[in-house]
């Protein structure tokens, strides 16, 4: 085996006070088996004016950081930086930028010189270090080894299987306690949460439509047939003021936006099995509505194009065929958007107003395993 | 002991400033040893080494600028009011988050909050591209290999750990993007089979979007997962400590060595340096590139969505495989597998196992049971090389698929074709790379090959006596009685230019700006004669080389 550990004898102390520094430095590496094997001053000759560029250079840039800073400081203090409207002096906006500049001109000019002091000024080098990463010797390992084996036989668990199994159910009782305090702190019971939204029917709350909940929009307006124009569509939400648990009423709660859709005069719907009598009116439905949850991922499928009757998600781009009850027709979704079974009912005006007549009869929105 | 035979000294005592302050901490700690240990320690030289210090110091910026933002931001979900006087206009009266109020707040009422939470955003956006890049670096060039497995382990889970942390980050200010963004998470965890729903509901407290998650994310983003950075970044530093940076072959370079610069000055000037560097480019990208423009967005609501919505760049090959996986719905037993479980869990969980992986195939597959601390040229280890363009045109398949919406808009390409486009592209381009990238490793060898044999091009054309043209070949060693060149294949560049042999213009070794320094004459001739001292000699005794055919 060649050694390229080629360290040399350590100098004795006096000899090392004999040594210049740069000369006790290398003898020093040298100990350690880092060898400089070029050494050069980049500037051998003083005086030189090559060798004033390189320091101008250097003392140039940490000038102009230096500067950049006073820049950051003054305007950081001075600048105007509160927002206004359009039409007022907008000189807010060179706010940001001018301090994200004389930060970025600080920074960089400092780094530009000291890379430069590096490259320029610095004596160039070339140094070797061995690796010294000879595996360890078969004695160390046979030690290790035998430290190791020696250990574990004075604890004698080889020979005592009780003990090592009963440690082992402490220690397993030791991993999982923490795991199921927190497990268990954080876990919550889906039961069928997810198979509900806000329209379910609640007659406490709605004594006057039977329990059927109001459709509204999101200000709060109980919506009839006239609010949409032949082919229209509108964001609508269930008329629930009442918050759930986890503060969410009928407009902020993720399971509401449907999507209210009038249908051009002459467009029939293809509808799913048992779904026929979910628009209004039920018997030539003319306005729809489905779940604006996508069935792929959740965003809300709200880009309508009405010369095709398709909805389309811009999450992942699945496309929803309105006239077949929102059936998928291109992308990643694998279900019709649930249609939620509208009905029409007179309020105390005598207006003609939406409510739902049940909640959907799916879960709406993504898919999971419990789902059918 | 007495010291009698030697007389007490002034000596003994430190005769430099350095020595002085060193002897304060030795005489406690004992450093004397280790610091000079360390001080010497060498580092080599090659740009390609940079960018995992970029993921560093990236990190280390994220440290500073995300503490500054913690002051300001209040991670909460209580519903609130965007105050009927404040500062933005456009939201007054709307109902929002505290989380998104108070990141309005940062942005419009705290002064310099707006750049810091941009060149937070940005240096985000860096570091994970610089770990990825670093990746690559390590990928082609052979790093990986024993004894290094360990650390291409800890980098892989950095880079995982990296998404997860920008993701979670992201999600933080709860706009109308973010929300989005974090609904499709909840999806993608309700989409796993058995425990889907149970987790969803463990992770949110509740249907999406609960009332906990923000303050959840927070102190994950905050404290649990830059914790586990740091823990593993300080092991990825501390294993190339012990085991030596890889470099490339060269003259001089050898399994056993490491050559280049010494930590104190040199390496140490130039990475501080390039610290700053690495935080002024963040700087300036915080200041005059806008990036997450939040309050454009609005607050989340669930029935609203923005057309064009893109996450962050490193999520984005999992969103172009969400849009491309097919809508493959299994159904069985009254139980549904939801398509979005294939493209969002299954397949980065195979991306990454099989990288985790790839060090322990290779050395199976090559039989290689060898240390290695000398680098690979790409070109050198041609499957390798091929692997890794396959594998990266599969990434910037699914990665170009993420926002195929914009590029079908951009370019007037009807949307389903990019779909289909990326479904067929990522089946039958990632072999196509394979192919090419083997073929072209092939033609790189050869060609060093060549010019080893027969010398450079010199774009000198001769006419012989018998009237043929030939071109003048400028060997870059010895050659045999042919004219062919003995040097055999180094592992290393072969230069392919004259100017690569020092044959360049001596204009290039003319200085000045505007024009050309001249020394006194005094200097000058001091400076020739040096000259002559160290490269007369060599010239002569070697003679000038002769250009052969």
């Amino acid at each position: 085996m060649t050694t390229h550990d080629t360290s040399t004898e350590a100098p004795s102390e006096e000899q090392i006070r004999q040594m210049t520094p740069e000369e006790a430095m290398i003898a020093g590496a040298a100990i350690d088996g880092v060898h400089i094997v070029h050494h050069r001053n980049r500037f051998p000759i003083p005086g030189t004016k090559a060798e004033k560029r390189a320091e101008r250079a250097v003392a140039l840039s940490f000038t102009i950081s230096a500067l950049a800073g006073v820049a950051f400081v003054v305007y950081f203090c001075a600048g105007k930086w509160k927002w206004h409207l359009p039409g007022s002096p907008q000189t807010f906006q060179y706010y940001t930028p001018v301090l994200g500049g004389t930060l970025a001109a600080m920074m960089l000019f400092l780094g530009v010189g000291l890379v430069l002091w590096a490259k320029l000024l610095m004596p160039e080098e070339e140094t070797i270090q061995d690796r010294h990463d000879v595996p360890s010797t078969p004695e160390d390992k046979l030690f290790a080894e035998a430290t190791l084996v020696a250990g574990l036989e004075d604890t004698g668990l080889p020979r005592r299987g009780l003990i090592l199994r009963t440690m082992g159910l402490a220690i397993g009782a030791v991993a999982t306690v923490p795991l199921v305090a927190l497990v268990g702190g954080m876990i919550k019971k889906p039961g069928t949460q997810l198979l509900h939204t806000m329209y379910k029917p609640d007659p406490d709350m709605f004594p006057d439509t039977g329990g059927m909940v109001p459709i509204v929009d999101e200000f709060w307006n109980w919506i009839g047939p006239d609010t949409l124009e032949p082919g229209g569509l509108a964001t609508v939400f269930p008329g629930v003021r009442k918050k759930n648990q986890y503060g969410y009423d009928g407009l902020t709660d993720a399971s509401s936006p449907t999507l209210l859709i009038r249908l051009r005069p002459g467009q029939k719907v293809k509808a799913r099995k048992g779904q026929a009598h979910f628009g209004w009116p039920a018997n030539n439905p003319e306005y729809l509505a489905f779940s604006k949850i996508c069935t792929h991922a959740g965003c809300p499928a709200s880009l309508y194009e009405q010369q095709t009757s398709r909805l389309l998600c811009p999450c992942h781009q699945s496309q929803f065929e309105v006239l077949e009850d929102a059936k998928p027709v291109f992308g990643p979704a694998t279900r019709s958007l649930p249609k939620l079974p509208i009905k029409v009912v007179t309020d105390k005006n005598g207006a003609q107003r939406f409510v739902a007549a049940d909640d959907f009869d799916e879960a709406i929105g993504p898919g999971f395993w419990e789902r059918r | 002991m007495t010291t009698t035979t030697v007389p007490p000294r002034r000596s003994d005592e430190p005769r430099t400033p350095q020595g002085k302050a060193g002897k304060f901490f030795d005489d406690r700690l004992n450093l004397a040893k280790p610091l000079r240990v360390q001080l010497n320690k060498v580092f080599p030289d090659h740009w390609s080494f940079m960018m995992g210090e970029i993921a560093l110091y990236s990190f280390i910026i994220l440290l500073l600028t995300g503490t500054y933002l913690t002051f300001f931001f209040d991670p909460s979900m209580v519903e609130t009011v965007y105050p009927k006087n404040g500062t933005y206009v456009p939201m007054r009266g709307i109902t929002m988050s505290r989380a998104y109020e108070s990141t309005l707040n940062i942005t419009f009422d705290v002064r310099g909050g707006l750049v810091v939470r941009q060149i937070h955003h940005w240096a985000a956006l860096l570091f994970v591209a610089a770990m990825l890049v670093h990746m690559c670096r390590v990928f082609f060039t052979g790093a990986f290999r024993k004894p290094r497995e360990l650390n291409w382990l800890i980098g892989l889970s950095l880079i995982a750990l990296g998404i997860i942390e920008g993701f979670v980050g992201y999600s933080l200010p709860d706009d109308l993007l973010s929300g989005t963004g974090l609904r499709i998470a909840y999806s993608i965890v309700l989409s796993i089979p058995v425990v889907g729903t149970w987790l969803a509901f463990l992770v949110f407290g509740g249907p999406f979007p609960g009332d906990v998650i923000i303050g959840r994310f927070y102190i994950a983003h905050v404290l649990l997962i830059p914790g586990i950075l740091l823990l593993l970044i300080s092991a990825h530093l501390a294993l190339i400590v012990r085991q030596k940076h890889t470099e490339f072959p060269g003259p001089g370079r050898s399994e056993h060595t490491v050559s280049g610069e010494r930590v104190f000055p040199l390496y140490a000037a130039k990475a501080g340096g390039f610290f700053f560097i690495v935080f002024g480019v963040c700087a300036a990208l915080g200041g005059l590139a806008q990036i997450n423009p939040v309050w454009l967005f609005g607050p989340y609501q669930p029935a609203a969505v923005s057309s064009g919505s893109q996450p962050d760049w490193y999520m984005m090959f999992l969103d172009g495989s969400t849009r491309l996986f097919p809508s493959w719905e299994i159904r069985l037993w009254h139980h549904t597998l939801p398509p979005l479980f294939w493209p969002t869990v299954v397949l980065p969980g195979i991306l990454f196992t099989l990288a985790g992986a790839y060090p322990f195939i290779e050395a199976k597959m090559t039989n290689d049971r060898g240390k290695h601390n000398l680098l690979q040229r790409p070109r050198d280890v041609p499957v390798r090389t091929a692997l890794g363009c396959m594998a990266l045109t599969f990434y910037m398949v699914l990665f170009l698929s993420g926002g195929n919406d914009i590029i079908a808009k951009a370019f007037d390409i009807s949307l389903n074709a990019m779909t289909w486009g990326g479904r067929i592209a990522l089946l039958v381009l990632p072999p196509i790379a394979y192919l090419v990238g083997y073929r072209v490793c092939l033609g790189l060898q050869r060609h060093d090959r060549e010019v080893l044999e027969h010398g450079i091009e010199t774009g000198i054309i001769k006419m012989l006596p018998s009237g043929e043209y030939i071109e003048v070949h400028q060997p870059i060693g010895p050659t045999d009685e042919h004219g062919h060149g003995q040097l055999s294949y180094g592992g290393r560049p072969v230069p392919k230019r004259m100017n690569q042999l020092g044959a360049a213009s001596p204009l290039s070794q003319i200085r000045g700006f505007f024009y050309p320094v001249k020394e006194k004459p005094e200097i000058q001739a001091a400076l020739d004669e040096l000259e002559q001292r160290e490269h007369g000699d060599v010239e002569t005794a070697e003679g000038p080389k002769q250009l052969t055919d």
